[in-house]
């Protein structure tokens, strides 16, 4: 069986010629929630933002195909797009403080998706944005829908977020790091709400996050990029046991712990970023058609 | 934030100098003290109140007899037809093609940027004198020529503004819901754009007002002996010598027009914009 969404090989290019995405191969079946980590500039954000058609305008995919359900959706038409986005797949993204329109109020922005792709009327809509803001934990739904997004707080915007990505109950969610921008406690709270929605709808999840401890508690399979590339990917049992990339080993020691007194942060060795940069360079530098 | 917004100073006294011409344009039968029209040739030229005249033409009268107070009054009509008709035809037409082409970018982008560009580069006199000896004078044409000039500046506006607002989150997320590029711009872009664009049309009035002086001044605008404040100017130009106050009464209104309409746009770019509002 083939895997719910399959990217193969994909290559994104600035318009200048300069690659962001350097042949990225990764695959999330099903209902697994699947986590994607690397650090800044590794490429996650290229990856998600690929798959929902949001690239930067000056970059473009030119190369490898992205699979959704058989189907390469880089070759889908515009309309085909728009019918699968919101409905198939659903994106939670990384700020929620700036991902709400700012002149409107919440009850429209979740209604929106509701009866564009459900179809529905204004009066089941409001009624099922209640629901789903119930769902993700929200006080006084009512009041949500009224509320413009200035009124609420930025763990209150997220779950406003997630409630909008979970409506169509979708076969796919990409979650771009989802946490990063809330405090820790809040943290805490939205991955276990991402989680228990996940449990019950039987969503997949691409998790892109840089960290680790997040893939450990909430991802299946990991995928580690760096540079543009894939590095490992593994089961999460596996990559924590034991980790194959060096890369993975050196991220892997960088988190501390606190039940080892002392800890200090074990920054990425130096000679192994530098090695990793020289085979990305040795990489393009093999393509006929890579920057002069 | 109403409250606000009326406590500043300019701001409550551009709306102020706005409802002032709003009552006179709207109730000009009512408060002009005579027919605008009616000439009274033995009574030309009769001074105002301050210059010992009579109190039945406060303001004195022109060399034709016609009151002064009752023109300006009524001149109040043309002037915020062509201010208000013009800024949103202006507005309309360029905000529309700004919006496609800061969403749409690339070949939308490159040909509506260059035709504002080309269009910018005619100068805007000779294009309203064009349009006059085309169309004829009147009304309608000092409403086009301002349209045919103007529209450019909001395109630029609008379009600079639609580019930093396509690159907000929120744009992206309506995209990740499935939403037509129409509805984004209509329901999530144009909202946003929609502060910008009332400043914008308060000194797009103000700019309206003068270039309908303008052309009233030179003949372009309604037919001569209805009052504007342009032809006002333009017929107390000859007598500035002996009655200067003809000449100096409409120029008046038309600062006063123009500086309560900037000051309206200033005070709203101000309290409008969040940056500086916090």
């Amino acid at each position: 069986m083939s895997a719910l969404l399959e990217i193969d090989g994909l290559e994104v290019r600035l318009d200048g010629g300069a690659r962001l995405l350097r042949g990225v191969s990764l695959a999330v079946e099903a209902g697994r929630v699947v986590g994607l980590v690397g650090e800044s500039g590794a490429g996650k954000t290229m990856v998600s933002r690929a798959v929902l058609g949001i690239l930067p305008g000056n970059a473009h995919i030119t190369g490898g195909a992205i699979r959704f359900d058989g189907r390469d959706i880089t070759r889908l038409p515009e309309v085909g797009r728009r019918h699968l986005l919101g409905r198939e797949i659903a994106f939670i993204p990384q700020n929620p403080m700036t991902a709400l329109n700012p002149v409107a109020r919440i009850g429209p922005q979740v209604t929106d998706v509701l009866r564009l792709h459900l179809g529905m009327d204004r009066t089941a809509a409001n009624v099922r944005a209640l629901q789903l803001l119930r769902d993700v934990h929200l006080r006084d739904p009512e009041r949500v829908l009224r509320a413009f997004p200035h009124e609420l707080s930025g763990g209150q915007r997220q779950r406003v977020l997630i409630a909008i990505a979970f409506a169509c109950r979708p076969r796919l969610v990409i979650a771009d790091e989802p946490t990063t921008a809330l405090d820790v406690t809040v943290q805490k709270q939205i991955l276990r709400l991402i989680r228990e929605l996940q449990a019950g709808s039987g969503t997949a999840i691409l998790f892109i996050t840089h960290d680790l401890g997040v893939v450990a508690k909430l991802c299946e399979h990991v995928v580690v990029m760096h540079g543009g590339r894939v590095l490992e990917s593994a089961p999460a049992a596996a990559l924590f046991g034991r980790p194959a990339h060096e890369y993975t080993r050196a991220l892997l020691a960088a988190t501390p712990r606190f039940d080892r007194p002392g800890d200090l942060l074990r920054p990425v060795p130096a000679d192994l970023a530098a090695r990793l940069e020289a085979e990305v360079r040795r990489l393009d530098g093999d393509s006929p058609d890579a920057v002069a | 934030m109403r409250a606000g917004l009326l406590k500043d100073g300019k701001v409550a006294f551009g709306l102020g100098v706005i409802a002032l011409m709003l009552v006179a344009a709207l109730a000009a039968p009512w408060l002009a003290p005579h027919d605008p029209l009616e000439q009274d040739l033995l009574n030309a030229f009769q001074a105002p109140l301050w210059k010992g005249g009579d109190a039945s033409h406060a303001l004195g009268t022109d060399s034709l007899g016609r009151d002064i107070l009752s023109r300006l009054v009524y001149g109040a009509r043309p002037a915020l037809i062509v201010a208000f008709v013009a800024a949103l035809c202006a507005g309309l037409l360029g905000t529309a093609l700004g919006l496609a082409a800061g969403y749409f970018g690339g070949r939308v982008d490159a040909a509506i940027s260059r035709l504002v560009d080309i269009w910018m580069s005619f100068p805007s006199v000779l294009l309203c004198i064009v349009l006059a000896a085309v169309l004829g004078a009147g009304l309608h044409t000092v409403v086009i020529a301002i349209i045919v000039i103007d529209w450019t500046r909001f395109c630029r506006v609008v379009r600079a503004e639609t580019l930093v607002q396509k690159s907000r989150d929120y744009v992206a997320s309506a995209v990740t819901i499935g939403l037509t590029p129409g509805r984004i711009v209509a329901a999530e872009i144009l909202p946003n754009v929609a502060p910008l664009l009332l400043t914008l049309f308060t000194l797009e009035m103000g700019i309206a007002i003068v270039i309908e002086a303008i052309l009233s001044f030179v003949g372009l605008s309604v037919a001569s002996g209805a009052p504007t404040w342009g032809g006002m100017i333009q017929e107390g130009r000859l007598y500035v010598n002996q009655a200067w106050w003809l000449m100096a009464l409409p120029m008046a209104c038309i600062i006063l027009a123009v500086l309560g309409l900037n000051g309206l746009g200033d005070g709203l770019r101000e309290r409008l914009d969040p940056v500086k509002a916090r």
